[in-house]
């Protein structure tokens, strides 16, 4: 379970997250709307302890984030994927050692066999071809180093997964590959999982709960239907001026 | 006029405070490599491979730079050493400019532009495309896959360029002094081990350490604190390598003090 309570972070003087109360249940997926630049990277960040809040509190599993040691942080974090928004590749590093990385187990990572053969399993999940293992990320499209980066967060089977916009800039065919793959893990694995997108057609699909962020605070959360029902009139904007986008 | 003071003291105590905070940050990242020593199966493979690209990387930019410094050292003795001393005197000088201040120095100038801007422009890039963040994320440590393997490279690796520069350097001396002077081999060779001290050579390598840890540090530093994009890893890279540089002259004069008196 991922609880956020009273949340505030500020970059200098600007207040980028107010007062931010969230929570995600086990084995839930949890779609993360809001314009861009009100701060769900920011957010999904102080989930995994890359940012300290202000004030507030994180909860991750029962342990406070902020408050881990060293030591606890990583283990924690090791039970937790992240897709970053641009891949954050190791641009030093061929697909098959980035991914490698993701292994988060020690014992896994070392042994060469395993490795090989989960590798190309994930490789697979996100619908590369076999041979972009020994390709370096400055030769792969934009598309596919955000595979490469989803798929780095997944192979070490970890129980969280922060999605930071996993589907903007695939195309149509591969975005609803990767909606399918979050659905998969969510279901199948178990996963929880939170996502945050500008896709509020994929959003509806696969997530089981929707959240909008806006001026620092969560305005609405709630099951996509209850959503959509929503007569908060920020929802409504956000949701009708997306859909329109979506349509055209 | 009174505004004029009051500016200048503000940017006085901005500037101190940014000096401060500048060290503390330094130390907190050297506290968290020596946090991170301890996963010694992560940063060994990693220093060896950093040590192998710096050796191979810069020994012949460091061949190159000491042979010239100890041709020129051996013709410009030459040219001044004219009358009643002693021409052995050459080898002595060259032997001892070199081993003693060149071969290190020159050294360090020049593994701070190589190495030092290499390293910051290297995590600066990491820091600003989310890589150092990214490695966070899986759990592992950026001090004992990053940072340790780096700075340790640097330890192993420029002590050894600095032999390697001395060795050069009074050779090509030695050449350069034949070519130019009435010096015959034994002559040079006397010379060189006349005012010769054992401890020089160990002074040698005992800056060699110095710089190294000088040069590691400060761009791992710099580059491991970039911020704000492709300016800031600019910013970073030549940060690292002018602060590497005044750095280095500052202990070189400081180990002269401390060591040679
Ligand atoms: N490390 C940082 N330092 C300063 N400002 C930041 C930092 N990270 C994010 N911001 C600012 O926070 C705001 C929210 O960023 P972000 O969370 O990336 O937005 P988005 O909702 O599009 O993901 C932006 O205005 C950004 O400039
Ligand atoms: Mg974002």
């Amino acid at each position: 379970m991922i609880e956020i309570k009273n949340l505030a972070k500020r970059f200098g003087a600007t207040v980028i997250l107010d007062d931010v109360n969230l929570t995600v249940r086990e084995g839930d997926t949890l779609a993360l709307l809001g314009p861009s630049g009100t701060g769900k990277s920011v957010l999904l960040k102080h989930i995994i302890g890359l940012l300290r809040p202000d004030s507030g509190e994180v909860i991750v599993d029962d342990q406070h984030v902020e408050l881990l040691s060293r030591k606890d942080l990583s283990t924690l974090r090791r039970s937790i994927g992240y897709v970053f928004q641009n891949g954050a590749l190791f641009d030093s590093m061929d697909v098959f050692e980035n991914i490698r990385l993701g292994l988060t187990d020690q014992k896994e990572f070392r042994n060469l066999e395993y490795a090989k053969e989960r590798i190309a399993e994930c490789l697979r999940l996100v619908n590369l071809p076999e041979d972009t293992q020994r390709k370096m990320p400055a030769e792969l499209s934009g598309g596919m180093r955000k595979r490469v980066g989803i798929a780095r967060a997944i192979a070490g089977r970890p129980k969280y997964v922060l999605y930071d916009e996993p589907t903007s800039g695939l195309d149509p065919v591969n975005s609803d590959i990767i909606d399918a793959l979050i659905m998969r893990l969510d279901t199948e694995l178990n996963v929880t999982g939170v996502m945050v997108t500008h896709d509020v057609r994929g959003a509806f699909r696969t997530a089981d709960r929707i959240a909008l962020l806006t001026g620092g605070k969560i305005i609405a959360e709630g099951t996509p239907e209850e959503f959509r029902a929503s007569d908060n009139p920020e929802v409504r904007a956000f949701l009708e001026r997306d859909f329109e986008l979506a349509s055209s | 006029m009174s505004s004029i003071a009051t500016q200048l003291q503000h940017r006085t105590g901005r500037a101190v405070l940014d000096a401060l905070a500048h060290v503390g940050r330094f130390a907190g990242l050297v506290m968290e490599m020596i946090r991170g020593l301890p996963e010694w199966r992560i940063w060994l493979p990693r220093t060896m491979q950093e040590a192998y690209s710096i050796g191979v990387g810069s020994l012949f930019i460091v061949i190159l730079i000491s042979s010239f410094a100890g041709a020129v050292t051996a013709l410009q003795a030459g040219y001044q050493f004219t009358g009643n001393i002693p021409i052995y005197v050459v080898g002595s000088l060259v032997t001892e400019s070199i081993v003693l201040e060149l071969g290190p120095v020159l050294c360090g100038l020049i593994l701070a532009g190589r190495i030092g801007a290499r390293y910051a422009a290297e995590l600066g890039t990491m820091r600003v495309t989310e890589q150092i963040d990214a490695l966070e994320s899986l759990g592992r440590a950026p001090s004992s896959h990053l940072l340790i393997p780096r700075v340790l490279g640097c330890l192993l690796m420029i002590p050894i360029l600095v032999i390697f520069a001395n060795v050069m350097g009074v050779l090509a001396g030695w050449a350069a002094a034949k070519s130019a002077l009435p010096i015959s081999d034994q002559d040079f060779i006397y010379g060189a081990r006349v005012f010769w001290r054992p401890f020089d050579a160990y002074y040698s390598i005992i800056k060699g350490f110095f710089f190294a840890g000088a040069i590691g540090l400060i761009s791992c530093y710099m580059g491991y604190t970039t911020q704000q994009g492709a300016a800031g890893v600019g910013r970073s890279t030549t940060g690292a390598v002018v602060t590497a540089s005044v750095i280095i002259l500052l202990l070189d004069t400081l180990l002269a003090k401390l060591l040679l008196h």
